[in-house]
This record gives structure tokens, C-alpha cells and sequence, in this order.
């Protein structure tokens, strides 16, 4: 625990790439082996399992440093992560005796199996054996909410530092779903038998397009496809062995299990990379995603729910064929390829492939792309013609060009402190459009400004504060926003009868006074146009 | 006791009715008594002064032409109705604790406090009293200082390795108390640079006989090849600023209790922070409020409200005094 709380010091406390490789390296070459291959898997992501409640820890940790609970949870509240609050908020323990990472998880691991009182009184004797820091990389452990600023693809950079090994080799033998406890450091690395298994490969990932696509010059250069509104995954078949993988490296094979019939129709040997759907038969397009979140999120799926929901597979992309690798080919001869693949197979199956969009000039593309809500998609893919499927992302090759958000101008009722990096600013806003003579609240965001406007509103909102219940302030209704947002739709929970989807502020309307402020018809307006 | 407060709270601040003055005012008065030269504290436009005479001559620079008069720390003065003297607040040097007393009832309003003695401003005296007003910048008991040792062992381990390793050390101090509390004790290991905010403030304090090492103002024409590996005190605005850019390959941190939260570090865009308060912790809080035996205590400045709740349960009669801004929550409330 000692040597990875160190690294995950220098880690947190440096903002410099290479000082973060190098400590890893260091690490990932001289600590012990068990300790590395659970340092491999926590830093690039793989969570473990959450062993404790973090209700009980929030008790625990208030009755030991003798705070009230709501004192603990007002501080909490601040600083914006349950680790560093339970340690900072500790009294000093003896620190004596820390164990080892991976013997620290195996501790962990035993407390499920515990009841209350000894799970108590576990937790209370690592609190009290370990320092500062170790405390907060220990309860991030047990809390299940281990993050640290470090990417996969910096963990495999540092690891084949630290062997000498090639990264992209290295990048996909961390795929998939190995667990730490049970794999040793030269498994994990080592050839083995990786593609005797289902493991998916590191997923390639396009940047956001901010301009328009002037700058990628000559369009016959890009080929564009529509940016699906769906689950991006991974299937792959390998030696009867059918696997669905979700970009967040989770098998999802049994969610769906229309798609188990594909393994009598796709050759041994095949990886394809896609958008998991839910298509509507008569329209011949997908259905809005909030048909899909009917799918996930659900271990059972009834015979009703396959007959309502049907689930799709649209292929984008293909990655391994007749068991080979083909990712460094161009994505044209890539594409090629699968056609001549999905083209052999019966049209009733649960498999297509995302068509390439005609266009000879970035305007027509444009005008595509404006169309896209009539597809169901977002926004439009372009992709390099001669592009290798690379390692997650690479600017420049790969772009997503979505739609323009919807926006409406609207004032701030509500404000509430943000936590962690922005504990003392006023960042999560509600706001409200106006209904005759009253003001409704409609959206909720808390992103899209910079800090030295949050800063700017923060000392605004604390001289023009209402009325406050607990931390939620009610501020004089006057500074305007436009607040835009991906999607809409007739929801009975929200007061204003709306939800929206992924509301954010676009920006800070000084010029706008309260009485231009959009209405709750205009966002009617706006909702029977996406209904229609 | 009298039916009336002692001390009343207005929108000019804390004023005293039956003395005529104010202590801290944010607007224009007729009589200001001042805690210390902090800008939140010592503002300009009142038509007379009184601080202590530790705390005048840094009042004086940053206020210009003033009508001020000092008063030594335990001197005990009448004005009006009341009697006021000034202790030790620890905070920075020549702060005080204000004491106002009218027939045997006292108040205490504390300014910005700080309890360890950190070897240069006058050492926090707790005063009994019957109601205390309490500032509470870190009112919450995640904040937690270490001692000032460990801290500064810390500072020197970190400016040590950067000069080893052929880097200017940038540390962000505010330019009076926070800067020259860290220069008293790392005299002697290398060369020190300071901003000119900061040296304008370490000069008055040097002259005024406070122990401070020599400092080498950065001015354009600075010989910095001969000051390789030396440590930089500039005030916070000057982190990441262009004026950083003249020491070439520099590490910059931020001395702060605000840097005990890791987001708050973030936030600055620093890998290192230094948790250096000339305020009092948690801890500190809770020891002084209950040191002075007040009953009654009224709380400003920071986290007065889940504060006041928790001194409520403790059984003080407590209230909140608001400031200018209501609540400070800015960073700058250091
Ligand atoms: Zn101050
Ligand atoms: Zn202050």
C-alpha cells in the first residue's frame, strides 16, 4: 500500500506526461508482481468490487473522528469525493504496518463474506495502520470509485517501457475482462492464449469537430457515416465463442441475446466494431435511444421486451478476419471487406452495416448532417479513407461532426456550490423559462462556463441570494443563459412536463435582460418538432 | 448587563454604539478600529484609524495618507462608553483580537486568527470573554493543519530537489503575513527572489525589527544565472502569469489552506501545494471558542453556517454576523 500510495502521489501531483510515465515505469519494474498486475488493473480502470457501503463508511468514519453525521456530510459536500473526505476528517491513526497492495485486496475481498460488526472493525484497523495518503488510496479502494488523472493508453506506454515490449501489443492484452486476482504478471503480458478467447480490441476513437470540415481538405479524402445514437460495441466471434463487448471493455453478450444466432453465420476468426441499436422494423431505422435504455440495465430480457425492443447490430468497421489482425489496413480495403462479409448473409438477421453517406462537397455533407434526426442519428462520422484502426484516440483522422444543440435562453433561479475542484464556486444551476406570469423551472446544468465565470457568478450569487434551503440558494431571477441541449422528450416526473437530455449552458447571455427569455410554448414548440 | 448589545452589526460592519466606532468597517466612518492590514480588513476612506502599533506601518504603505493612531498590545484606552484594548491574534504580524468592555461585560471580535505560534507574529493570547465573534474561514473538521515543522521540511525537501535537478522554485504566498511567515524560516539554505509586492511588505517588516532573512527583489535587470536553484516568493496572481516566464524552467506551487483539498489544487492547475493557513483549523476553532468561556458567540468569514449549527449543538448561543458579500467563499477570503 505504501509504494502505490507513493505513485499515486506523484501521479496526482504532477500534471507533466512524462513524470507520470516515469513513475509508473519505476513502479511497474520493481514492485512485486502481484502488486503490478493489481496496479495495472486499477490504474487502467478495472474497478474493484465495491466492499463496503458507503453509508456505513460515512458513519464509521464520523463516529471515529466524533463529528454528527450531517457535519461529516456538509463536509463532504465541499470537497466533493468520500475518500479524501474520510481521510482528511480522520484523527491520526499509529500507522504501523501497512499491508502490501495486493494483500490489502485480498483483505478487502474477504470483508463481503463478513458480518457488520467485523466488517466495522476491519476497516477501523486499516484506517488506524495506514498514513494520509494511504488512507485515501484505501478508501477509494473500498469505495469502488478508484480514478486517478492516468489513461490505459498511459499505463501500456509505461508498461512497455518497463518490459521493453511493443505498446500496441501490449495494448491489446489488456482487453478485456482478466481479473487481477487471478492472473499473474507474466500471463497478463505474456502471448498465452489470447486469441483462443473473445478478447476485444482496444477501441479506435474519433475527436469532435468544432469547425466545419473545410480544414480536412479534399472531401474524397473522408468517407462519412451517420454517428448512431446507440451502444458502441465490439462483436466477435472466435471458435464457436460469441462475444458482445461494450466500449467500456464490459461483455454484454447475454443482454442481447438476438445476437447469439450470429455465431452460425459469421465466419471463426471475425472481430467487427459497431452500434448496438434498437431498430424499428417498419421505419428501417433505429428507435430513439430510450427504447435501447430499456435493453441495458437489465439482467433479464423477457420474451416481450425482445419482441418490443429488438436489438441490432450495425457494423461500422471490420478488425480481424479469418483470424488475422487486418487493423493497420486502410480503412477502404477494411470496409471492402466487410461488405463482401454482410453481403452473403440473410437480411433477417440482427446484423447490418452503417451505410456510407454520398456527398462530392462539405455542403452537401453538411446539409446530411442537418437531416440526421430524421435518421435517428446525431450527427455524421468522418473517417479517413486510407485510416488505420488506431489505438484509441488520434486526432486527426477519425472526426465526429455532430448536430448543432438545441437551445433556448433561460434564467438562473437556483444555485448551488460545486464540490472537489470546484468546492467554493456556485456551479449547478436551475433554470427556468417563463409561463405567462411565472417562471418554470425546466433544465438543471452545471457545465459549460469557464472558472473565472463560475467565479463571476459565485460573487454575484452571494449578493443576490433569496432564500436558501440547506445548500441550494434561490437567487433574484435576472442573469439569462442559453442553455442548450442533445435531445427532448414528454416526461410526467419534471414539473415543467419536459426532460431534456444532456442540458448544458452554451453560454452567458449579458446582453439578454429577464424579459427575453425564452418561453415554455417555444420549448412545446421544440418538443413537437422532435415528436414529429 | 445592560439591555442593549455591546456590539451591533450594520451594513458599515461591526460598530459600537456606546464608543462611536467601528471595528473592520467595509464603507466610509467616522472611526474605524482596525485588526490588521489585510484589505478585507483595513480599508480606505475612514476619517480616523486606530490599530496597533505593530500593525500602522503596513496599513500606512497600503493606505496612503491616513489619520491613525497605534496602540500597544494590552494597553487598555476609553472611548465613550467602553473600554477597548488589543491582543495578540497570531494571524500575521501586528494583528490583534479587539477587546471592548462596558461595565464588566466584554466582547471579543477575533479579526483572522491563527493558534500555533509560528515564530513571527505575536503569539494568539486567548481573552475570556462573555460573547466572542469568530471568524471561520476553515469551519469544517476536514481542515486539519500539521505543524508548521513538518510543513516547512516539506518546502525545503521540495526547492532542494528543483535546484538539484537545475529548476526555479515558484512558491504563491500572499504578499503580507503568508510570504514572510515562510521566508523567517528558510533563511540560510539559498538564494530567495521575491516579487516586488512581496519585498515592499518584508522591507516595512524588516525595519520594523521582525526577523527575516535576506531577499533579493526581482527587478529587470537581476542577475539570474547567478541565482540558480533559488527559491521565488510571489504573491498568488503571479502563479502561471507572465512574469514567471523571466526564471525559465521553474516548478511553481501554492502555499494555502485551500491546498488541502485536492480539487482546489487542481483547480489552480498544480501538482504541488503547500498547506500553509494563517487562519485556524478546525481544531483551532473549536479550542479558542471554548478558551475564551464565552456563552454567546456570533461567527463570520468562511463556513458560518453548518459552524454556527454545530456550536448550537455544543450548547453556545451562537449566531452568524454576515459580511460585505454575505458569505465569503471566494479563495481570496485568505
Ligand atoms: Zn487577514
Ligand atoms: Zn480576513
Amino acid at each position: 500500500m505504501n509504494r502505490f500510495a507513493a505513485l499515486f502521489a506523484t501521479l496526482d501531483g504532477t500534471t507533466k506526461t512524462s513524470a507520470k510515465v516515469a513513475a509508473l515505469a519505476d513502479y511497474l519494474r520493481s514492485a512485486p508482481g502481484e502488486d503490478r498486475v493489481w496496479a495495472i488493473a486499477l490504474l487502467s480502470g478495472k474497478r474493484p468490487r465495491r466492499s463496503v457501503r458507503s453509508t456505513e463508511l460515512r458513519a464509521w468514519a464520523a463516529e471515529k473522528a466524533q463529528v454528527p453525521l450531517w457535519l461529516f456530510e456538509e463536509s463532504y459536500a465541499m470537497v466533493g469525493d468520500l475518500a479524501e473526505t474520510i481521510a482528511l476528517i480522520l484523527p491520526a491513526g499509529k500507522a504501523v504496518d501497512p499491508p502490501a497492495l495486493a494483500s490489502a485486496m485480498r483483505e478487502l475481498a474477504a470483508l463481503s463474506g463478513m458480518d457488520d460488526d467485523h466488517r466495522k472493525a476491519a476497516i477501523l484497523d486499516a484506517w488506524d495502520r495506514l498514513g494520509p495518503m494511504e488512507r485515501l488510496v484505501f478508501n477509494k479502494l473500498i469505495t469502488g470509485g478508484f480514478r486517478v488523472g492516468v489513461s490505459r493508453g498511459l499505463v501500456t506506454r509505461a508498461l512497455a517501457e518497463a518490459t521493453g515490449m511493443d505498446e500496441g501489443t501490449l495494448a491489446h492484452r489488456l482487453m478485456g475482462d482478466w481479473t487481477p486476482a487471478a492472473t499473474s504478471f507474466d500471463h497478463l503480458i505474456g502471448d498465452g492464449d489470447s486469441r483462443a478467447d473473445t478478447r476485444p480490441y482496444p477501441f479506435a476513437l474519433a475527436s469532435g469537430l468544432e469547425k466545419t470540415p473545410e480544414i480536412l481538405g479534399a472531401p474524397s479524402l473522408w468517407t462519412a457515416e451517420w454517428k448512431w445514437d446507440g451502444i458502441r460495441g465490439q462483436l466477435i466471434h472466435r471458435d464457436g465463442l460469441l462475444a458482445l463487448w461494450s466500449r467500456g471493455e464490459e461483455l454484454i453478450t447475454d443482454r442481447f441475446p438476438e445476437f447469439a444466432m450470429l455465431a452460425d453465420f459469421l465466419p471463426s476468426g471475425t472481430a467487427l466494431d459497431g452500434e448496438v441499436v434498437v431498430w424499428d422494423h417498419e421505419a428501417d431505422l433505429p428507435m430513439a435511444f430510450s427504447a435501447l435504455q430499456r435493453r441495458i440495465g437489465r439482467k433479464s430480457v423477457t420474451r416481450r421486451i425482445l419482441a418490443e425492443a429488438p436489438a441490432r447490430f450495425i457494423a461500422y468497421d471490420l478488425l480481424e478476419t479469418g483470424g488475422k489482425d487486418i487493423r493497420t489496413a486502410p480503412l477502404m480495403e477494411r470496409r471492402a471487406r466487410l461488405q463482401s462479409l454482410v453481403a452473403g448473409l440473410s437480411p433477417t438477421l440482427p446484423l447490418g452495416i452503417s451505410p456510407a453517406l454520398p456527398f462530392s462537397n462539405w455542403e452537401e455533407l453538411d446539409h446530411l448532417r442537418r437531416s440526421a434526426r430524421q435518421f435517428r442519428a446525431e450527427g455524421v462520422m468522418l473517417k479517413q479513407v486510407q485510416s488505420p484502426y488506431h489505438n484509441g484516440r488520434k486526432r486527426g483522422e477519425w472526426w465526429k461532426w455532430k448536430l448543432d444543440p438545441w437551445s433556448v435562453d433561460a434564467v438562473m433561479i437556483y444555485a448551488q456550490a460545486g464540490h472537489g475542484r470546484r468546492a467554493n464556486l456556485f456551479t449547478d444551476f436551475t433554470f427556468a423559462l417563463r409561463d405567462g406570469e411565472s417562471l418554470v423551472p425546466f433544465a438543471k446544468a452545471y457545465s459549460g462556463l469557464t472558472d473565472a465565470e463560475f467565479a463571476e457568478i459565485t460573487r454575484w450569487v452571494q449578493k443576490n441570494t433569496l432564500e436558501r434551503f440547506g445548500p441550494v440558494r434561490r437567487v433574484t431571477p435576472e442573469l439569462v443563459f442559453e442553455i442548450g441541449f442533445e435531445g427532448i422528450q414528454e416526461s410526467p416526473r419534471h414539473k415543467s412536463g419536459i426532460a431534456l437530455r444532456f442540458p448544458r449552458m452554451i453560454r452567458w447571455r449579458k446582453d439578454k435582460p429577464l424579459s427575453e427569455i425564452d418561453t415554455m410554448e417555444n420549448l412545446r414548440q421544440l418538443l413537437a418538432r422532435a415528436q414529429a | 448587563m445592560s439591555q442593549d448589545p455591546v456590539l451591533t452589526f450594520t451594513d458599515r460592519g461591526i460598530f459600537c454604539p456606546d464608543g462611536g466606532f467601528h471595528i473592520d468597517p467595509w464603507r466610509p466612518v467616522d472611526h474605524a478600529l482596525i485588526t490588521h492590514g489585510h484589505s478585507d480588513h483595513a480599508r480606505w476612506g475612514h476619517r480616523r484609524y486606530l490599530a496597533t502599533h505593530q500593525a500602522l506601518p503596513v496599513i500606512r504603505h497600503r493606505l496612503g495618507q491616513i489619520d491613525a493612531s497605534g496602540i500597544a498590545f494590552g494597553e487598555s484606552l476609553r472611548i465613550g462608553g467602553v473600554t477597548v484594548s488589543f491582543h495578540p491574534a497570531g494571524h500575521v504580524p501586528g494583528s490583534a483580537q479587539i477587546r471592548v468592555e462596558r461595565r464588566g461585560e466584554v466582547w471579543v471580535v477575533s479579526g483572522d486568527y491563527k493558534i500555533e505560534n509560528d515564530g513571527l507574529a505575536e503569539a494568539f493570547t486567548p481573552v475570556r470573554c462573555h460573547c466572542f465573534i469568530s471568524e471561520c474561514t476553515f469551519g469544517l473538521p476536514v481542515f486539519r493543519w500539521q505543524p508548521q515543522d513538518s510543513v516547512m521540511r516539506g518546502i525545503v525537501d521540495w526547492w532542494q530537489g528543483n535546484a538539484a535537478s537545475g529548476r526555479t522554485s515558484v512558491i504563491g504566498a500572499y504578499s503580507f503575513g503568508k510570504a514572510q511567515r515562510i521566508l523567517s524560516g528558510l533563511g540560510g539554505i539559498g538564494p530567495i527572489l521575491t516579487h516586488g509586492a512581496v519585498e515592499d511588505t518584508t522591507e516595512i517588516l524588516r525595519q520594523q525589527g521582525y526577523p527575516l532573512p535576506t531577499t533579493i527583489r526581482v527587478t529587470p535587470g537581476i542577475d539570474l544565472a547567478a541565482n540558480r536553484g533559488a527559491l521565488v516568493i510571489a504573491p498568488p496572481s503571479a502563479i502561471g502569469a507572465a512574469w514567471m516566464r523571466r526564471f525559465g524552467e521553474v516548478d511553481a506551487a501554492m502555499a494555502s489552506g485551500w491546498m488541502a483539498i485536492r480539487g482546489l489544487k487542481r483547480r489552480r492547475g498544480l501538482g504541488t501545494g503547500f498547506v500553509v493557513s494563517d487562519h485556524a483549523d478546525w481544531g483551532g476553532l473549536v479550542s479558542a471558542i471554548r478558551e475564551t468561556g464565552a456563552e454567546r458567540v456570533f461567527v463570520t468569514h468562511g463556513y458560518t453556517v453548518p459552524f454556527r449549527r454545530w456550536l448550537s449543538e455544543q450548547g453556545y448561543d451562537a449566531g452568524i454576523v454576515s459580511t460585505e458579500f454575505g458569505e465569503d467563499m471566494a479563495e481570496a477570503a485568505e
